[in-house]
């Protein structure tokens, strides 16, 4: 029951703090903003893990060894 | 193979880490500050319960919330860029970097996320005490936060605790203790953070005299200045002796940055520092007889004492670098760049036999060739060198870089204690000139800091990870193009984040502190 009651008073505290915002609904909406940016935009359209593709771990090895060994100077 | 990598491939990947990394300073330094002057600030209200230090450190934690609030997760893309721009680099230290970054995640986010709601959603709901720790926890989560990000810059500077495994072909962390502990960790985790709370400081200040010119909020923003100079005094001093010791480091493990430092081409014994100087453009080569500087003030002896502690040490200069020969503090005669490009190349056909010879089920030459590997691993990263003269950083670059982030270092030093006797005697408020330079030193906190970075992260190049992986070696195979778009992406859109990040900024130190009034300071009713 205590413990009940907690998490309703921890409910409320976020609750009345993020009603009485003035300012902060401006930076909320910003962040919000900005996290869809970088999320849904950039990550998803502009930078997809590279080695992704290559699949297993055991196939990514293999890649980044290849490259490795291939960008050496040879003597 | 090499000729494949386009060489303007890594020149705009690395434009748009820098450019990324740039922006995201601009908003890491005076959070790390500011959170600290704002809990001092209400720590004076807990202790003395006067209303006026509640209203000031409400104040300041407006601005600090904006700044946080634009800032935040803007870090995150350099971890995108990781995996997309630079995914050899990412596979090749994948556990080592992985684990500061994780902890960093999982520790630094969740503090500060959520002891941020109680300092702004506590007033008058939690106890003055709860709300003041919440405060000191919320900066102290953003400080633990830039620990780890500095864990793993300096484990990039000089790798330690760490394992090859030519299986997995990674790095993998055999002394955990050894890479968050390691001097050059410890070093440029104190240097950069009391390099942030310097411009804190600088903020405070600036922000206080453009009150004090508008003649509003004069108790206010002189109580302010009073904090801000104190704090940035002590955090300036203690930055200067950090300084030291991160000096001192990039000369043990980075020579050649500390060489580039200071535009030092030949070694030698008691070497001087130069103070000032301008560099000779005509020099275009370390070994061309040209003297690199036009113009120099030295200080005598001052570089020896900085890099060894010893007046009469030498210290090995560009062309020293290149040709080796000097002798070692351990006696024995430095490498010259051609020896380390041959182990380097010699550590690198030994990986190629090693998964050969594991393919072939040979396990003699495996044996072997893993010896071989362990043995020169030490000088991998050389084997990805083609001409000596690839090692040497942007010298003009990172000569000015160092120098301006020390002039300005020592400028601050002189504006905080000329603010902290113009406000013991009362001056501060009357004298216009002193407002005006306080104003105007705001974007010098923020050069300095940049140019930290430049001499940090431009000062070692090639290099990605210190002597083991370059930067031709860490690149994804992209298109140029490809980065060439997501680098202005970049560009808007951290430019439009800036843009409202001033302009919210702006408006509120307009507007002013919240119930103080705005004449004489009186609590508003």
């Amino acid at each position: 029951m205590a413990k009940c009651i907690s998490v309703v008073r921890i409910f409320n505290f976020y609750r009345e703090g993020f009603r009485n915002m003035k300012l902060g609904k401006v930076l909320w909406l910003i962040i919000l903003i900005k996290l869809f940016i970088i999320f849904f935009v950039l990550k998803l359209f502009f930078f997809p893990n590279f080695l992704k593709q290559f699949g297993s771990d055991a196939n990514k090895q293999e890649h980044v060894s290849n490259e490795l060994v291939e960008r050496a100077i040879t003597p | 193979m090499i000729e494949n990598i386009d060489i303007s491939l890594i020149d705009w990947s690395r434009a748009q880490f820098a450019l990324t990394a740039m922006y995201h300073w601009l908003f890491v330094p005076l959070t790390l500050g500011l959170g600290i002057i704002q809990a001092i600030m209400e720590t004076v209200y807990y202790r003395t319960g006067n209303e006026f230090w509640k209203k000031t450190a409400q104040f300041w934690m407006k601005l600090f919330g904006i700044n946080f609030a634009i800032g935040i997760a803007t870090g995150l893309i350099l971890e995108f860029e990781f995996g997309t721009n630079w995914s050899n680099y990412s596979w090749f230290v994948g556990d080592i970097f992985g684990a500061p970054l994780a902890i960093e995640g999982i520790l630094a986010f969740f503090m500060e996320a959520t002891f941020v709601a109680v300092m702004y959603f506590g007033w008058g709901k939690v106890s003055k005490g709860f709300h003041l720790t919440s405060t000191w926890l919320t900066v102290g989560g953003a400080t633990i936060s830039a620990l780890w990000i500095l864990i793993a810059n300096a484990w990039m500077q000089y790798p330690v605790g760490m394992h090859f495994n030519p299986d997995t072909v990674r790095n993998e962390m055999v002394d955990f203790g050894a890479v968050a502990f390691s001097p050059v960790a410890i070093n440029k985790f104190l240097h950069t953070v009391l390099s942030a709370w310097i411009v804190g400081a600088i903020f405070v200040i600036s922000i206080s005299s453009w009150y004090l010119i508008r003649k509003r909020h004069k108790d206010m923003a002189l109580a302010s200045i009073k904090v801000a100079a104190i704090f940035g005094l002590v955090a300036s001093i203690l930055t200067l002796w950090t300084g030291d010791g991160s000096a001192y480091q990039v000369a043990q493990k980075q020579p050649m940055k500390l060489a580039a430092m200071e535009g030092l081409y030949k070694g030698d014994a008691g070497v001087g520092l130069v103070g000032i100087g301008i560099m000779n453009p005509a020099k275009v080569s370390y070994n061309d007889q040209v003297n690199p500087f036009l113009f120099k003030i030295e200080i005598p002896n001052m570089l020896s004492i900085l890099a060894e502690r010893d007046a009469k040490a030498y210290v090995p200069g560009i062309a020293d670098l290149i040709e080796g020969g000097y002798p070692l503090k351990d006696g024995r005669l430095a490498l010259s760049a051609q020896e380390k490009i041959a182990r380097g190349q010699k550590a690198i056909q030994a990986l190629a036999d090693y998964r050969k010879a594991v393919k072939d089920k040979d396990q003699t030459a495996a044996s072997f060739a893993k010896n071989t590997l362990e043995e020169n691993f030490s000088y991998f990263g050389y084997g990805y060198v083609k001409n000596p003269t690839e090692l040497i950083p942007s010298v003009k670059l990172t000569f000015y870089s160092f120098h301006i982030m020390v002039i300005l270092g020592g400028y601050f030093i002189l504006l905080f204690i000329v603010a902290l006797i113009m406000e013991k005697k009362k001056t501060f408020g009357q004298k216009r000139w002193i407002q005006e330079v306080a104003l105007w030193s705001l974007p010098l906190g923020y050069i300095c800091g940049q140019a930290g970075w430049v001499v940090a992260e431009a000062g070692r190049q090639p290099w990605v990870i210190q002597d083991i992986l370059p930067s031709n070696a860490a690149i994804s195979q992209l298109s140029t193009s490809s980065v060439q778009a997501t680098f202005f992406v970049f560009l808007i859109f951290f430019t439009l984040l800036l843009i409202a990040d001033i302009g919210i900024m702006v408006k509120a130190v307009r507007k002013g502190p919240d119930g103080l009034n705005d004449s004489n300071d009186t609590i508003n009713s």
